[in-house]
């Protein structure tokens, strides 16, 4: 009885952490192309990212768990985009926003990567060209999603 | 009403009438010619009326033609200064062009920055002809303006793969990039310049992407953009990420039915 009056709640280690982290992605502020311009968008008072508690985008790799490759890479790029993958900590996931991050796109030429996935792993592919801001929520909703069948056992498969 | 007109002296011309003297048929010949031409002339200018009252996006565009450029103070002031090595120079739509021997064109340039006020350098072109014979196989076209008299000049040089063009870095500091971005996408190098490397494609980049035989997906460029992090024969190749390739159709009909008997 004094354990309820403390306020206990028995649950199991998945739960809470898979809670505490869906409920608390900080994506990294990193944007590649006109795909930015719409993952801006998801920021503003009508779309509200925040509802989802990943507003808070960071300006270092350091303290990001999500990278949302919106927009072109580029071959130039793609090592770059690589290092700053390598840079966060885990656990980490990443969204390819758009055509361009999910398979290069319109762009089947010498200088643009054919996915971001060719560089680095890849969680939610969000279509659109670019996408409208409720279809970035759309796949940040099934990231949280994924993140719930995440187990404390083992790592995440990626 | 054009129509009208132009229907009408045919008529004549057709209907038989065998029974006439040679000069009331000559005289007959001059009429319905007249007539034809004034028809003509009326429909033209029906059409010219008609072109002129519609808004100018749905008007007839107009070709501008090449001409001579006697008549032209610069051109004129060129070829005395520089004699043969001014190849041709014309007008299009108002602009001069030169074309100018490669191995002149500094001292053309030079000419004009600081004779003839052409002080702006607009751009710098490259272009590929693969299929000229008799001449360049490449051409680097230069976009001069002069901001007082608000003048275009457009100098053209042919020049081939192996054979370097003199820079114009000296005239125009703003030359340099352009000609780096040149030898980044034609190949064409530049002599005297004072950094000629890739500016847009990575060092090591294979090819030159601008040119007509290049293929857009790119080939294989054999070496990683970062050594650190790829290994000799991994990381991003230009333009096929992974080697993913598009399914090759059958090379001929009976070869297809055969595959899929098998399958």
């Amino acid at each position: 009885m004094d354990n309820v009056e403390a306020g206990v709640l028995t649950t199991t280690y998945d739960k809470i952490f898979n809670w505490a982290r869906r409920s608390a992605i900080w994506p990294m502020q990193f944007g590649l192309a006109c795909c930015a311009i719409e993952m801006m968008a998801v920021l503003d008072p009508r779309h509200d990212m925040s509802r989802f508690g990943a507003e808070v985008f960071r300006a270092s790799p350091r303290q990001s768990d999500l990278m949302i490759v919106a927009g072109t890479v580029t071959e130039k790029m793609a090592p770059i985009v690589r290092r700053l993958w390598d840079q966060m900590p885990d656990p980490k996931w990443a969204i390819a926003m758009g055509a361009c991050a999910t398979c290069g796109g319109p762009y089947r030429t010498y200088a643009v990567t054919q996915g971001v996935d060719r560089v680095i792993p890849v969680d939610v592919y969000v279509p659109g060209c670019p996408p409208r801001p409720e279809a970035l929520l759309w796949g940040l909703l099934h990231l949280q999603r994924k993140i719930d069948r995440m187990t404390v056992a083992k790592q995440k498969a990626s | 009403m054009s129509d009208e007109e132009t229907k009408a002296p045919q008529g004549d011309d057709t209907g038989p009438e065998p029974e006439v003297d040679e000069a009331a048929e000559k005289a007959k010949a001059e009429a319905a010619a007249k007539a034809r031409a004034e028809a003509a002339a009326a429909a033209k200018a029906a059409k010219e009326a008609a072109e002129a009252a519609k808004p100018p996006w749905q008007r007839d565009p107009k070709i501008p033609e090449w001409q001579e450029a006697d008549d032209s103070a610069v051109a004129g002031a060129l070829r005395e200064a520089h004699g043969d090595a001014i190849a041709w120079a014309r007008t299009l739509a108002g602009d001069l062009v030169v074309m100018v021997a490669r191995e002149s064109i500094c001292d053309v340039a030079r000419t004009l920055h600081d004779e003839h006020g052409f002080t702006m350098l607009i751009d710098i072109c490259g272009a590929h002809y693969p299929d000229r014979e008799d001449e360049p196989e490449f051409e680097v076209i230069y976009q001069l303006l002069n901001l007082d008299t608000v003048e275009r000049v457009r100098l053209r040089v042919g020049t081939e793969a192996d054979t370097p063009v003199p820079t114009v870095v000296p005239v125009w500091r703003g030359a340099n990039w352009p000609e780096r971005e040149i030898w980044d996408m034609y190949g064409v190098s530049f002599e005297g310049h004072p950094d000629m490397t890739r500016i847009l494609m990575w060092e090591g980049f294979n090819g030159f992407p601008m040119r007509k035989d290049f293929p857009i997906e790119g080939i294989d460029t054999g070496s990683a953009i970062y050594p650190e992090y790829y290994e000799e024969t991994a990381g991003p190749v230009a333009g096929t990420g992974t080697g993913w390739k598009p399914p090759e159709e059958p090379e001929d009909e009976e070869a297809a039915p055969g595959a899929d008997d098998q399958g």
